[in-house]
């Protein structure tokens, strides 16, 4: 008999991850694929980033992935200079919240982008990024 | 029904490194809120424990310190809501009074967040917010608080100068707090002085000095239904308002980010309940986590319209001698900030303001005091008003 196989392809996302186990786990998948993805629920169509099983309006859990497409505007971001552990390899880096109309984004800066040139209101698209540790996340760079 | 008063109040002083256990260091706010109410522990219905538990090593520890305390047999509860989880421990404390079910209840916040190593405590900030969707990033408090000071002065045109008044302020408190972690003073100049730790960056752009000192402590808040308060004590604080909210943990599910919604909704229901305007507030506690948070609470709380904060602060109103005197304790920025301990810290101060018995720190005869008491990155929002 083999041993039941644990679905824990959540454990990839992020420097470091503090979650294995989720039913959001194909949102992995996609990332591998270079799509960055959110939910939506098909009873009443809300839109959800960062995606979820269960729909907190309906109380419906059917959902379905949409792709995180074109531009948002830049609402805010910080540069940190300190980081927890497991981050300090990374530093110094920027965090940001892109705000796509009917749902908002958070996440990096992309390296490329030099603090010097952000600033609230501008327009940056999401790409999905590897780490130099081989785990997965997404960025925000230039359109 | 009649009204829930405070009988009894008091807190350790702020430290960093107390050399004492959780017990210990809770004894010591709670001795002298008994102390202060001359009342004896039997006298005492019920308590409630406040914590963030993640600092703590003990499990469970509500039984842990009501026993250290004197409290048993009586029933203990323990409440979290991070920063504020002594102000929500107050809420219940006053929904258990106002509904009969006890006639006195003792709330206990503390925190020894040096229990655990600077490694340890390192690797605990890295989960202080959405650990499945935004920790994976690196997140911190400071470069969250970060971003409402970019989207504040985006907005806003509010400056680093300005939120540099803010501690400046704060110092010029804590220097007379004989319980503040921090009694030195803080001066404009060391902002721009690179070799000053105050101007090191933390998070753009926020610096050492926008950020609240880490300390050890522990505060204690007894209160009384209407008719024990008058009989145990000669000048009991009521109770006039209550408001709590809670919001996404997530900044992706936030719509406001120059203000924070927990402190405007708490604050609205508060405001609400005791029958006040923010023009009738003789004396507040602010949640001054950063130099922002203040800036922000301003405006969320009424006491300045939307992005003018800055001229609040500019003009020296929330000094001692202002219009609005605002956390005149030194706030978490210098008093300090044990997380489960701080918003009965911030209780105190005020009670002991309206009772006339705040020393040096007294403002001039308020007669109503807030207290806005925040927990997590704006997750959390409770806002308390009290009167003579």
């Amino acid at each position: 008999m083999t041993k039941k196989e644990v679905d824990d392809r959540f454990k990839k996302f992020g420097t470091v991850s503090f979650t294995a186990i989720t039913k959001t786990n194909d949102f992995i998948t996609y990332l591998e694929e270079g799509k960055v993805m959110g939910s939506k629920c098909k009873d009443c169509e809300a839109i959800f980033f960062p995606p979820r099983s269960d729909c907190s309006k309906c109380m419906q859990s059917n959902m379905e992935w949409f792709e995180v497409t074109g531009t948002g505007k830049l609402l805010s971001f910080s540069e940190l200079k300190y980081g927890p552990v497991g981050f300090e390899d990374d530093l110094p880096y920027t965090i940001a919240l892109l705000d796509y109309g009917s749902y908002k984004v958070f996440g990096r800066i992309a390296k490329d982008i030099p603090y010097e040139d952000l600033s609230v209101g501008m327009e940056l698209k999401t790409r999905c990024n590897t780490l130099p540790n081989n785990q997965l996340n997404y960025v925000f760079t230039r359109p | 029904m009649g009204k829930v008063g405070i009988i009894g109040v008091g807190q350790s002083r702020f430290v960093r490194g107390y050399p004492g256990s959780i017990r210990e260091l809770a004894f010591e706010g709670f001795k002298e809120a008994v102390q202060d109410a001359k009342i004896e522990t039997k006298d005492i219905d019920a308590s409630i424990i406040a914590s963030a538990p993640e600092y703590d090593k003990q499990r469970s520890p509500a039984g842990v310190i009501a026993e250290y305390l004197g409290l048993i047999p009586q029933p203990t509860f323990y409440i979290e809501s991070v920063c504020s989880s002594s102000s929500a421990a107050l809420k219940v404390a006053y929904s258990m009074v106002k509904a009969g079910l006890h006639d006195s209840v003792a709330i206990i916040g503390f925190q020894k967040m040096s229990e655990i190593s600077s490694s340890e405590s390192q690797e605990r900030m890295g989960r202080g917010a959405d650990i499945q969707w935004e920790s994976p990033f690196g997140t911190m408090m400071p470069a969250y608080y970060a971003m409402y000071a970019q989207a504040h002065m985006a907005k806003y045109g509010s400056r680093l100068e300005d939120l540099a008044k803010i501690r400046v302020k704060a110092a010029t408190y804590g220097q007379i707090n004989e319980k503040a972690v921090y009694r030195k003073p803080v001066t404009m100049e060391m902002f721009t002085d690179p070799e000053s730790n105050m101007s090191a960056t933390v998070a753009k752009p926020l610096r050492v000095g926008d950020c609240c000192a880490n300390a050890d402590g522990s505060s204690c808040i007894i209160v009384a239904n209407e008719e024990k308060a008058k009989a145990m004590c000669d000048k009991p604080v009521w109770i006039l308002g209550i408001g709590a909210a809670s919001e996404a943990v997530n900044m992706a599910g936030r719509d406001l980010l120059t203000g924070l919604s927990v402190g405007i909704e708490a604050g609205k229901q508060a405001y609400k309940m005791a029958g006040v305007t923010p023009k009738d507030i003789d004396v507040a506690e602010v949640h001054d986590c950063f130099t922002i948070a203040e800036m922000m609470a301003y405006e969320n709380l009424g006491f300045a319209k939307s992005g003018e904060g800055k001229d609040l602060i500019g003009s020296k109103e929330t000094y001692k001698e202002g219009s609005i005197p605002v956390n005149i304790d030194g706030g978490l920025l210098s008093k300090g900030h044990p997380i489960g301990a701080t918003g009965g810290s911030q209780i105190r101060t005020i009670v002991l303001q309206l009772r006339g018995e705040a020393g040096e720190m007294q403002v001039k005869d308020p007669e109503i005091g807030l207290v806005h008491n925040i927990g997590g990155v704006g997750l959390y929002g409770n806002v308390t008003i009290l009167g003579r």
